[in-house]
């Protein structure tokens, strides 16, 4: 198929999702045909390796399924490719071919859409896209409005420590579904990040940080309810590969950029900042502190090679509190985080044994944040997340101090 | 008879002399050879103590565990100790070499044999130092997998997982070092297969009710919080 240059490029990396792919597709169709009915645009779907039928499914998608449903004309033909790229599903590479394809295609602005998301509207694709198509935005990054306690190893980590990091208020640093331009695309994809250790694992996230060190023009879309099709709720160590993995081996060569920041700015925002939804959600709390609590007490040699002697031995206290009286400070938060982050470099031991040690750490922090917020508000919940990110600006000397120590 | 004895003994000093000032330049040798020795094997000694430090091998010796070893016994670091052990190599292999220089029937024999053995006690102690690293690693890699997953005893599974690495390096070391092979192999495949069996026992006849039990409460236990313990992380 010759596809010649097009203006967009939607990539849709696939694994095993035959259950939601076709509609997915349709609803990518019907976002180009309302949103740039003008514009050259490509689908093209990379996939990694399913066994389901998925790659047949996209291709047997036909726009002319969207027409009658949505009256939409294209008065291009909007080209539609499935691509295998590997055996097995592979974050990093299925990226890599989107940007490549991009960058062969000559792009303008292209969006990456997750097939994990139930509820994606067709106007997600304009939201994304036409900061970069009409407003020269580099990256899009989405908002998603989302459960108070869904995502909190966004809300307690990641979000605050980028924000004091690199000094940009970016709510979904890491995103399964992001738009940007194909100046950036091009750039990022000359970047030595694909053959490093964490093996493309949370290579989204190093993409926004590689547009936040690059000064790249970003801004931030309210998308809307974010439903994963799945609960992920057991996946923490991958999640924390993901993000927490990336965050940390994109701090050393990221130094110069981010050692010089000092405090945060907000990021253009269209749409909602943020939403935060409140309806009533049964959590297993004791678990969560049990687990804790063991971890604690369990990997106590290997937090010895991670943490200081002080923040273990707050630690072993707080582990030996009953239900009612934990509580696990942001402030003792913020200084393990930093500390792993700080041994993460020295490689104090294997760097996977480091992301891994600190889930059942994660945990304690996840009960303080439910505890701390079982009656809040949407703006309390906001006010105690602001106060996390703040903690994190405020103690970011200390990291500079555990970094020069290393050298 | 007199004049006899007297000429015997005088013959018996000259002998004892021309053997002695026959002698003396190879003792003067042997000596000069291990002061040698020791000036060499200090040099090495001091070079190879500085390259350790600049390739931090105490930190790579503490996430082997071989510095808690040590320390426990009451021994220096790991870099002193290797530094030491070379240096002791390299000094006892010039007094040898001197030794050999006197010419003393036998002894020549056993001074080949160490210099023979020297290259497999190198490998060996490589063995034994990866060996520890690796037991290290896994038992690590089970400690936090186990952890994370809420098995219970994670200890115990990262003890046995090092043991069971730790015994089957020493066995390979033992083989390595050429000592007692036979009685290592039978000792090792006791060992191993009384530990694979006891653990078929454990797991497959003593413990089938509680592994029962186990996966019963485990798997309705998370029936029951599978409403109320998925929140994703992300």
């Amino acid at each position: 198929m010759n596809v010649g240059e097009v203006d967009i490029l939607v990539g849709l990396p696939t694994y095993n999702n035959a259950i939601t792919v076709g509609s997915i597709v349709h609803t990518i169709q019907s976002g180009i045909l309302r949103g740039f009915p003008r514009e050259r645009a490509a689908i093209i779907n990379v996939d990694g390796g399913s066994r389901d039928g998925t790659p047949e499914l996209v291709r047997g998608v036909s726009i002319d399924d969207v027409r009658p449903a949505s009256n939409l004309y294209a008065l291009r033909t909007l080209h539609s490719i499935s691509t295998k790229y590997a055996s097995s599903p592979a974050n990093g590479v299925a990226l890599r071919t989107i940007l490549a394809a991009a960058e062969l295609l000559r792009a303008k602005a292209c969006v990456v859409m997750s097939p994990e998301s139930a509820n994606i509207e067709a106007d997600w694709l304009s939201k994304l896209l036409r900061p970069i198509y009409h407003d020269n935005f580099d990256l899009v990054t989405p908002t998603y409005g989302r459960h108070k306690f869904e995502g909190l190893l966004i809300t307690n980590l990641l979000y605050p420590m980028t924000r004091a990091l690199y000094g940009l208020r970016i709510r979904e640093a890491y995103s399964p579904e992001f738009g940007f331009s194909g100046l950036l695309g091009t750039q990022f994809l000359g970047q030595n990040v694909w053959n490093d250790e964490t093996g493309g694992a949370g290579v989204e996230l190093r993409f926004t940080l590689a547009a936040i060190a690059g000064r790249y023009r970003i801004c931030q879309s309210f998308l809307g309810e974010k439903i994963h099709i799945e609960q992920r709720g057991a996946d923490l160590v991958p999640a924390l590969r993901q993000t927490v993995g990336a965050l940390f081996s994109a701090l050393e060569p990221d130094f110069p950029v981010w050692s010089i920041v000092a405090g945060s700015e907000p990021v253009p925002t269209t749409g909602a900042d943020q939403e935060v939804l409140l309806e009533p959600l049964r959590v297993n709390r004791k678990r969560l502190r049990e687990m804790f609590s063991t971890g604690v007490a369990e990997l106590e040699s290997v937090f010895h090679s991670i943490l200081s002697p002080s923040t273990l031995a707050e630690l072993q206290r707080i582990a030996r509190l009953g239900e009612e009286d934990f509580h696990y400070p942001a402030e003792l938060w913020v200084r393990t985080v930093y500390e792993f982050a700080a041994s993460y470099q020295k490689s104090v031991i294997s760097r996977d044994h480091i992301i891994q040690a600190l889930a059942p750490l994660f945990r304690g922090r996840a009960f303080t944040f439910l505890m701390e917020n079982r009656n809040a508000s949407a703006g309390d919940v906001e006010k105690n997340i602001e106060g996390l990110c703040l903690e994190f600006e405020r103690l970011k000397p200390y990291l500079l101090q555990l970094w020069k120590s290393r050298e | 008879m007199r004049e006899m004895i007297i000429s015997e003994l005088s013959q018996a000093l000259h002998e004892i002399a021309r053997s002695f000032a026959h002698f003396l330049p190879r003792v003067i040798v042997m000596l000069i050879l291990a002061l040698v020795g020791w000036v060499f094997a200090s040099v090495v000694k001091v070079v190879l103590r500085s390259v350790l430090r600049l390739v931090k091998f105490d930190k790579l010796s503490e996430n082997a565990g071989a510095s808690q070893l040590l320390s426990k016994a009451a021994l220096p670091s790991a870099t002193e100790m290797l530094s030491r052990f070379v240096f002791w190599v390299a000094w006892l292999g010039f007094i040898l070499l001197g030794v050999s220089v006197l010419g003393i029937l036998g002894l020549q024999e056993q001074i080949a044999r160490f210099f023979l053995f020297l290259p497999r006690l190198f490998v060996a102690m490589l063995i034994m130092f990866f060996g520890l690293l690796a037991a290290s690693f896994f038992s690590r890699a089970a400690l936090l997998a186990a952890v994370n997953a809420n098995v219970p005893s994670p200890r115990v599974l990262s003890l046995a997982v090092r043991s069971i690495i730790i015994v089957f390096v020493l066995s390979v070391v033992f083989e390595e070092l050429g000592l007692a092979e036979q009685t290592m192999l039978v000792a090792f495949g006791i060992a191993f297969g009384a530990l694979m069996l006891g653990l078929a026992i454990a797991f497959g006849i003593g413990g089938r009710d509680l592994a029962q039990r186990f996966l019963e409460k485990r798997i309705v236990r998370e029936k029951k919080q599978g409403n109320e313990d998925e929140l994703s992380p992300l």
